[in-house]
């Protein structure tokens, strides 16, 4: 058990280092930033100056050593394009990307495993039927299509809703959050929607096949013989046994949330780090680039080690 | 020797390999099911009318000598209140016949995506089959990036990859080369799972009786990987590679969409989308419409097919 840990935390240093070299050698290889940064009109002293500024007169192991201490206390220099430190427009940025990955994970999760549990009792009824349907068409459906169907349906029919930006946001000490207004809950709904279809339709089909295969167990036969009401048996017994494989994969899925905000926050021009990330491709600014890659990998192992740990926890089959 | 006497069977005349094909097992499955003939249809019909997109197109949107900026707006089958002119899907705010940039937008996607499953195909299956067949290091160090690349989603390594390409090209040739780059991005998001299946069946295959005889009969280790293994371990690749077609031609929409992928100049279906939802809110849906639902059709054909292929070709599933 505890060999099991060490080795697994030991991988996720290696991949956090291999990511890192990856981070570094965009730095050291990728454009020229000082052609960017400057304009048409420039002097050979301009572009010195700043070469010395940004520390690319260096040699390449001082460069590389002093990228790998700034970046453990999260120093990824400038920005190229807005000119400001990396640490402090990602710190900025990052609220407003985990709100509305925490709310589109809540209801991927609730409504999916709601309505993976409907669909796997009444499995033959026409609603569950619809669900099905519609859930394969879901799947199929690109992200940014749903979003901006659903810009189209809300905001553009009816006017119900905003299409793009937070609405007000509040600071709570150096967090900006928009759960505190009327119209940053109301901004939350499209994008998080649109964010937390695909897996809502996956933790759906999980939770559901996960059903049909559990509630063919003896034990479901033996609980409703000893005339247990149908909820009782459903969700204390049958839910309860499905849960694992579903903590698995919403554990994993969320990664993909984080990734895939890119795509709604772009949709929905939300400030969040996923469009600072499409916008630092586009003006092939590596510092923001490098950071978010750097930012994201260590969630994305973080995450993938917690998910792994806490299957140990919870199925007692794993601790040999 | 004269056998026709002795010999009461006819025998079977040789048959073409398409006739085998109709007849075998899974040619069974597809005359049975309407889903996959009706999503080969939607695909072949698709595929043809990008192939011969110059021939089809009522106009040619990418020349600028065409082009009539009075045309511009024009609602799908009404005649152009300046002009009169009248186009079946309308036009965008150039006056660019939509039907006509969404033959050629198919063109670029369905390239870019058969260009980046066939790139991500031989770079997989190269992969899988040296991890498999050696085994020891190199299979170490293939499996070890494969586990590193597949922590992360295969789009976020794509867009990383387009940026850091987009970093080296020089600025003057980026236009030029971003199809290009496109196709390196997608194929190198996507050869994991190739490789991972290729080295399981190679692991599988390699320990059997045929391999060991080629062995024996001195048959270097290329041959032996390329000419007896690797045409036993193709059908789940080639369920693997239908449904990454869908899976790439979404990646590649949705790159396009995000304004890291094709150049306005050379729109695929993504880029025309992105430009679409610029006029959505001003009324002109149509110039966002088509190109989406074209988008939408060919993603759901190919994954049906995908998804077909499967069943057809894995028995137990059934």
């Amino acid at each position: 058990m505890l060999s099991y840990i060490i080795r697994r935390v030991l991988q996720s240093v290696l991949v956090l280092l291999v990511v890192g070299l990856v981070a570094f050698a965009m730095f050291r290889f990728v454009g020229d930033p000082v052609d960017t940064m400057l304009g048409q009109e420039r002097t050979i002293e301009d572009i010195e100056r700043l070469r010395d500024n940004l520390g690319l007169n260096d040699p390449f192991f001082v460069q590389y050593w002093n990228f790998l201490q700034r970046a453990v206390q999260g120093d990824f220099g400038i920005s190229y394009r807005q000119g400001r430190p990396v640490a402090e427009i990602i710190a900025e940025r990052l609220p407003a990307t985990l709100e509305l990955a925490m709310v589109s994970g809540i209801f991927a999760l609730g409504l999916g495993i709601v309505l993976g549990v409907f669909t796997a009792i009444r499995r033959d009824g026409w609603a569950a039927n619809t669900i099905m349907t519609l859930s394969l068409l879901g799947v199929s459906l690109p992200t940014f299509l749903i979003g901006i169907l659903l810009i189209y349906i809300f905001s553009v029919e009816f006017s119900l809703l905003p299409t793009f930006g937070r609405g007000e946001v509040t600071q709570v000490g150096g967090w900006s959050t928009g759960f505190l207004t009327s119209s940053g809950l109301v901004a939350l709904i499209l994008p998080s929607i649109t964010l937390g279809l695909y897996q809502m339709t996956l933790i759906m089909r999980l939770v559901r096949s996960e059903m049909l295969e559990v509630l063919r167990q003896d034990y479901i036969r033996f609980a409703r013989a000893r005339g247990l009401k149908d909820k009782a048996i459903n969700f204390r017994h049958a839910l309860k046994n499905t849960l694992v494989p579903v903590i698995t994969v919403t554990g994993l899925q969320l990664g993909s949330i984080i990734a895939f905000a890119i795509i709604t926050e772009t949709v929905f021009q939300w400030p969040g780090v996923g469009l600072l990330f499409i916008n630092a491709i586009q003006f092939v600014d590596i510092p923001v680039m490098a950071a978010y890659l750097m930012l994201i990998s260590v969630m994305f192992v973080a995450i993938n080690l917690a998910v792994d740990l806490l299957y140990v926890a919870i199925d007692p089959r794993l601790r040999a | 020797m004269t056998d026709t006497p002795l010999d009461p069977v006819q025998k079977p005349r040789a048959r073409s390999r398409l006739a085998l094909a109709w007849d075998s097992d899974v040619g069974y499955s597809f005359r049975r099911s309407p889903v996959a003939i009706i999503s080969t249809a939607v695909t072949l019909l698709l595929i043809l009318s990008a192939v011969f997109a110059p021939l089809i197109a009522p106009h040619e949107p990418f020349n600028p000598a065409t082009l009539n900026l009075m045309n511009g707006f024009t609602p799908p089958g009404e005649p152009n209140m300046f002009t009169g002119d009248t186009f079946v899907l309308g036009t965008d705010d150039q006056g660019r016949d939509v039907f006509s940039t969404i033959l050629y937008g198919l063109r670029i996607s369905l390239f870019v995506g058969f260009a980046a499953v066939t790139f991500a195909l031989v770079l997989g299956i190269t992969l899988g089959l040296l991890a498999g067949y050696l085994g020891g290091w190199t299979e170490t160090i293939i499996m070890r990036v494969a586990d590193v690349q597949l922590t992360f989603p295969s789009i976020l390594v794509a867009m990383l990859i387009f940026g850091i390409a987009k970093g080296i090209t020089p600025i003057e040739y980026r236009d030029q080369v971003a199809i290009w780059v496109l196709i390196l991005a997608i194929g190198l998001s996507d050869w994991v799972q190739f490789a991972r299946v290729v080295r399981g069946a190679t692991l599988v295959e390699k320990n059997k009786e045929y391999v060991q005889a080629a062995r024996l009969i001195g048959r270097s280790a290329p041959a032996i990987m390329l000419r007896h293994i690797l045409p036993n371990v193709m059908s789940p690749v080639l369920v693997i590679a239908t449904i990454s077609l869908a899976l790439a031609i979404i990646a590649e929409a949705t790159l396009s969409f995000l304004g890291v992928g094709a150049p306005p100049t050379e729109p695929s279906l993504g880029t025309l989308i992105r430009i679409g939802q610029g006029f959505l809110f001003s009324g002109e849906w149509w110039i966002l419409f088509f190109p989406a639902c074209t988008l939408l059709v060919l993603a759901l054909a190919v994954n049906l097919l995908g998804d077909w292929l499967r069943d057809a070709l894995n028995p137990r599933l059934r």
